[in-house]
């Protein structure tokens, strides 16, 4: 069995390194391209959304790899993602992959349920293995997720132009290839270090949160780097979903304290938002309620072209925006985007806020 | 005469203005890009030169447009801002206290909120309400009335018949329909001038206060069918500024001045840009699966700027920090 996954950001480091430990041959699909997009857009119907042109290209470029197995995230409510990797994989057979299909559902009441999907992949790694796998996995993406906290901080300030993310190649670098629990905590010393060599110089910097969709707000291919775009335009980012934020919430249900989670998001967003919605609709209104009040200077919404928990979103924005004066600006991905005109409204969006705060960035 | 230069290079129109020092347009030069930008900014400025007296001093230049970063290493600029900041640093400038600009050119469409001389808000066109501009002059063409005789057409309507204008492709069969109906001219132009700025207002327009005094600008602000739509949807008087077509050069300008008011010298590389050789080359990067189309500009065959990579591969390579983002 030779086990795949779709990518979504930095994702792929801490379930290989899971996948890995448990004894499991993994396949990464190769990172996501203009080709992975152009794949994936040639098989999938024209209306879906970008995450499943994307997760469908992924599997085409990782069976030419050898994959024989996906395993994948699926969903409930009234969101497309919960029927996605049924969808997908019908799509894979009709092109003649012969893929298995292994969908992990997002634990209704009991992690049990998630345990026995990752035993049957791993078939003979006894329960106690099975959980110190994900522990592993999940050490990573707290560390992944520590180190791109950093970038985000270091980008708008750093003294060279493209030297943190440099540095954070490099970081990331010494975190993939550990293979053992034990081996980590020194990686991730080297890891810090590097980050902490990045030349800063004082300056006034902006901050703005990144609400919106999962997938998007994860994957730097879907969402043309964001993150790395508005470090450049002088903004510190902060993303509302950190992957092991992400991963406590959906699979943990919230077991590890701590971290901030959908749950405080979704209080905050009445009465703008009392329901849910779908997806991450209603995080994405708490957390611009969140932003606001922490005297964020702009927020930033992305989603999918046609994603409708975000759509619900999208429509009670102007109104949070006008109330709480924070500014907001939705920016919505697909297949077609162009890169220039996303370029221009970031820029405008920040000299918005740039004026507005009577800073020059 | 010393003064500022505006350079806005866009995929339809290349503008430039060259404005005194007190803030007065002395000249403006509205080309159309036809695919070639470099052409037309070095057209451009070679016009400009003839007009302005030789002893003219440019004490900054800015640039915008979506061709902003090209024009800014060619011309070699002090301020290189995007089209919303110009378009509103113009307006507020020329129509003092202006709370909202409508602004439709020939491929993109804007709302731009502005208060208290500050902008608030703005939105851009989604698919749809891209290229009106193109739209109307295709219309034009295809009805055989020269452009410049479409506003004054539509003004001559007294019903204008309803046309669906949720999309180009709607709004042109529906057109044709209503033709073969038999309606005058006049009613079917200034139904299409309704059904636009419906749609202007639906999509792009969506959810924001449109508060007076309102500009209306760019190429599209020339046709007064328009005008009187936007009026009469809005319930509000519209201006449309004189330099309504190059304001986005106009704010250009005004952003060079700002930049220079500390002093210094401006990184104007001279009108003689004109007569140097540059060439806007490329090649699909084969470095990995992204395959980027990379963008090489040469000047006298030199490698000046390079951008389009994903990577950094090759814009980091030439260590010179104009490159785009
Ligand atoms: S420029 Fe960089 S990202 Fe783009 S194709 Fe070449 S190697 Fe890949």
């Amino acid at each position: 069995m030779k086990v795949t996954f779709p990518h979504m950001g930095h994702m792929w480091i801490c379930l290989a390194a899971m996948l890995e430990y448990l004894g499991v041959e993994v396949v990464v699909p190769p990172p996501t391209s203009k080709r992975t997009l152009t794949l994936g857009a040639r098989h999938a119907p024209e209306f879906a959304c970008l995450p499943l042109k994307l997760n469908l290209g992924n599997f085409i470029e990782a069976a030419e790899r050898g994959a024989d197995t996906i395993l994948m995230a699926g969903g409930c409510g009234p969101c497309r993602f919960g029927y996605y990797a049924q969808v997908e994989h019908a799509i894979l057979e009709d092109l003649g992959y012969n893929y298995r299909l292994v969908v992990m559902e997002p634990p209704q009441r009991h992690v049990g349920e998630l345990l026995s999907k990752i035993k049957y992949i791993t078939g003979h790694s006894s329960w106690w293995e099975v959980i110190r796998g994900i522990r592993f996995g999940y050490q990573k993406a707290r560390m992944v997720d520590e180190l791109e906290r950093q970038a985000h901080y270091l980008r708008p300030r750093e003294s060279h132009r493209g030297s943190t993310d440099k540095a954070f190649q490099r970081a990331l670098q010494e975190i993939i290839p550990v293979k053992h629990p034990r081996d980590l905590p020194k990686a991730a010393e080297r890891a810090r270090k590097i980050m902490a060599q990045v030349a800063i110089k004082p300056r006034p910097v902006l901050r703005v949160g990144i609400v919106g969709e999962i997938f998007t707000l994860l994957e730097p291919f879907a969402n043309h780097d964001l993150e790395r775009k508005l470090g450049y335009l002088g903004v510190q980012a902060d993303r509302s979903i950190y992957l092991s934020e992400w991963i406590n919430d959906h699979l943990f249900l919230g077991l590890v304290r701590g971290l901030r989670s959908r749950r405080e998001a979704c209080r905050a967003a009445p009465p703008y938002l009392n329901h849910f919605v779908g997806g991450h609709g209603q995080e994405t209104v708490g957390s611009t309620v969140i932003y606001a009040r922490q005297g964020y200077d702009g927020v930033i919404q992305l989603l999918p072209f046609t994603c409708m928990p975000e759509i619900v979103a999208h429509s009670v924005l102007p109104g949070l925006s006008n109330e709480l004066d924070i500014p907001t600006l939705t920016i919505t991905v697909d297949e077609q985007s162009g890169e220039a005109g996303l370029v221009t409204r970031l820029e405008a969006f920040v000299d918005l806020l740039a004026r507005k705060r009577g800073v020059v960035v | 005469m010393k003064g500022y230069l505006g350079i806005d290079v866009g995929s339809v129109s290349t503008n430039l203005v060259f404005m005194g020092e007190n803030g007065k347009i002395r000249e403006a030069i509205y080309l159309r890009t036809r695919g070639q930008p470099i052409f037309a900014l070095q057209e451009g400025l070679r016009q400009l030169a003839e007009r302005l007296p030789a002893n003219t001093v440019v004490r900054g230049v800015g640039t915008t447009g979506s061709g902003r970063y090209l024009a800014g290493i060619i011309a070699g600029a002090d301020v290189v801002k995007n089209e919303i900041t110009s378009h509103a640093v113009a307006a507020s400038t020329l129509v003092p206290g202006v709370q909202t600009i409508l602004e439709i050119g020939g491929q993109d469409s804007k709302i731009i909120i502005l208060r208290n001389g500050v902008v608030t808000d703005f939105a851009m066109n989604t698919v749809c309400a891209a290229g009106t501009g193109s739209f109307l002059d295709q219309q034009a063409a295809r009805l055989n009335i020269p452009i410049e005789d479409f506003g004054e057409l539509a003004l001559k309507s007294t019903v204008p018949v309803r046309i669906a204008g949720r999309c180009a492709v709607f709004a042109e069969s529906d057109m044709i329909h209503k033709q073969q109906m038999g309606y005058s001219l006049p009613d079917i132009l200034a139904g299409l001038c309704e059904a636009l700025v419906r749609n202007y207002l639906n999509n792009v327009g969506k959810g924001k206060e449109i508060l007076p005094p309102v500009v209306f600008q760019g190429g599209v602000a020339a046709n007064a069918g328009m005008r009187r739509a936007f009026e009469q949807a809005l319930g509000l008087e519209v201006h449309v500024p004189p330099h309504y077509n190059v304001m986005g050069a106009v704010g250009a300008a005004l952003l060079a001045r700002e930049k220079m008011a500390g002093g210094g010298t401006s990184r104007f590389r001279g009108f003689g840009v004109a007569k140097t050789r540059f060439k806007a080359g490329g090649f699909e990067c084969e470095g990995c699966p992204n395959l980027c189309e990379v963008v090489e500009i040469t000047r006298e065959g030199e490698v000046i700027a390079r951008w389009g990579d994903r990577c950094g591969r090759w814009s980091g390579s030439l260590g010179c920090q104009e490159n785009a983002v």
